[in-house]
């Protein structure tokens, strides 16, 4: 992972010194262990602080809707496609855009090292060949990095970036899996135990909103949880809703969501609200056999239809 | 739970399902009372919201009929409209916030006021079989 660090920096010091671009658009060092913070490099000497590791899971194609002048942006596979996704709904012009694409090996989820380490303190964390080294007061572990990937990589089949126009990197092995085992579970469930399944999983939820607010699709000017006249959903957090907010974020997303999994890596409480954008995910690809933002002209499938669509519903 | 009736709202499009309800009426077919009817614009009209909002009020089943594909108003508004129903009922029911038997779904043209009154027999049928529906209705106090 370690050498995209160097050719992020050297691509945006190049692009940067030849005025194509504002900005460019990566991360640098957070201020503790596994959170790099999103960064926009607006000069060659700030593209020195750009960094790439396996803690960069947050999709930066958040930062594009209705961006003014031109920016580069580190892209992988995920952010990519939601790259996609802001073009066809035209949030933001393909000619304002310099994509750095970066073949992903997945990024490392910080709970999963958390479990591992019973409340012992990081204070440091290197990652090195396919292991990743964390160091804290009196100790030191090192974990096979393959263990740690978060969930939506680990069934990842979108590793290399749709589109880009440099690409950073070897292209990496795009891997065949059934993505749908975990809503497969729930599916099979009955009516009465998927209702409780779902309570129990947003029970923890205090609707701070930083799943909607990570999520590169949701970009709305006003969106339905602040509307207030009428106001369709209720504040509290009452079980029906927290289930309502949940319910209705995942359908907005339906389609769009491209399974970059900063919703979930973006909460507080560790709900895996990725069991909702899964299922509509997997319905759109049976019934409409679409993939949020891998074809690059085409309506999103919500805003299209065929003469000859399946009516699953009826009945 | 012998006295309960099953309160279900129907979302008819004013072009075709109302129309359809209207001839049921002039026509004199009998189908049972427990159907409550929002007209809408057209099925494209619908929101999941609406849904949503409808089972949080406490109703036990919805009902949503609009024009035959293909023969909308607003010549495509159906056709939108069945892709959102069809992911709209298959992620309802696989949270689990509606069972199967509480959604319904149908295409009836103004023409239709037989069929109108069969299918209205036929979801008061299913609703009532999946009885009361409970769980959705929020408990605490609206707070604006």
């Amino acid at each position: 992972m370690q050498p995209y660090s160097e050719s992020i920096r050297e691509a945006a010091k190049r692009l940067l010194l030849e005025k194509r671009v504002d900005a460019v658009i990566g991360f640098r060092q957070g201020t503790v262990p596994f959170m790099n913070e999103p960064f926009l490099a607006r000069s060659p000497e700030q593209a020195d602080q750009l960094v790439w590791d396996g803690n960069c899971a947050i999709n930066l194609a958040n930062y594009l809707p209705k961006r003014n002048g031109s920016v580069a942006i580190a892209a992988k596979g995920c952010d990519s496609r939601s790259i996609v996704i802001h073009l066809v709904e035209n949030q933001i012009r393909r000619e304002q855009l310099y994509v750095l694409g970066i073949p992903c090996q997945g990024m490392t989820d910080k709970r999963k090292i958390a479990d591992r380490l019973n409340g012992r303190q990081v204070l440091q964390a290197v990652e090195t060949d396919g292991k990743v080294r964390v160091s804290g007061r009196d100790f030191e572990q090192s974990f096979e990095r393959a263990d740690l990937l978060q969930e939506n990589c680990a069934i990842c089949t979108h590793k290399n970036p749709v589109i880009y126009d440099e690409l950073l990197g070897q292209l990496v092995e795009e891997q065949q899996i059934d993505r749908y085992e975990q809503t497969g579970k729930i599916e099979s469930m009955l009516p009465e135990q998927k209702r409780l399944y779902f309570e129990k999983l947003v029970q923890p939820c205090i609707r701070c909103y930083a799943c909607r607010n990570a999520c590169p699709a949701c970009y709305c000017p006003t969106c339905f949880v602040d509307e207030s006249k009428p106001q369709w959903l209720g504040k509290t957090t009452d079980p029906t809703d927290t289930l309502t907010f949940h319910f209705l974020r995942a359908f907005h997303v339906a389609g769009r969501c491209t399974d970059c999994g900063s919703c979930e890596r973006a909460c507080p409480v560790g709900i895996r609200v990725r069991l909702f954008t899964m299922e509509l995910e997997k319905q759109v690809k049976q019934l409409y056999g679409y993939e949020a933002g891998v074809i690059q002209n085409g309506r999103p499938p919500l805003d299209a239809f065929r003469s000859d669509d399946p009516e699953p519903f009826l009945g | 739970m012998s006295d309960w009736e099953p309160k279900i709202i129907a979302f008819l499009c004013n072009w075709c399902s109302y129309g359809a309800a209207d001839l049921a009426g002039v026509s004199r077919l009998q189908y049972p009372p427990y159907i409550r009817i929002i007209r809408v614009p057209c099925s494209g009209r619908i929101n999941p919201k609406f849904i949503l909002a409808a089972l949080r009020h406490g109703v036990d089943g919805v009902w949503v009929s609009g024009c035959h594909p293909g023969d909308c108003h607003y010549i495509e508004g159906n056709l939108y409209a069945r892709r959102k129903f069809a992911l709209l009922k298959s992620q309802l029911e696989y949270t689990g916030i509606a069972e199967p038997g509480r959604l319904h779904f149908s295409w009836i043209s103004s023409a239709e006021g037989t069929k109108f009154a069969e299918v209205a027999r036929s979801v008061v049928e299913s609703v009532v079989a999946a009885g009361p529906a409970q769980h959705f209705i929020k408990k605490q106090a609206e707070v604006a």
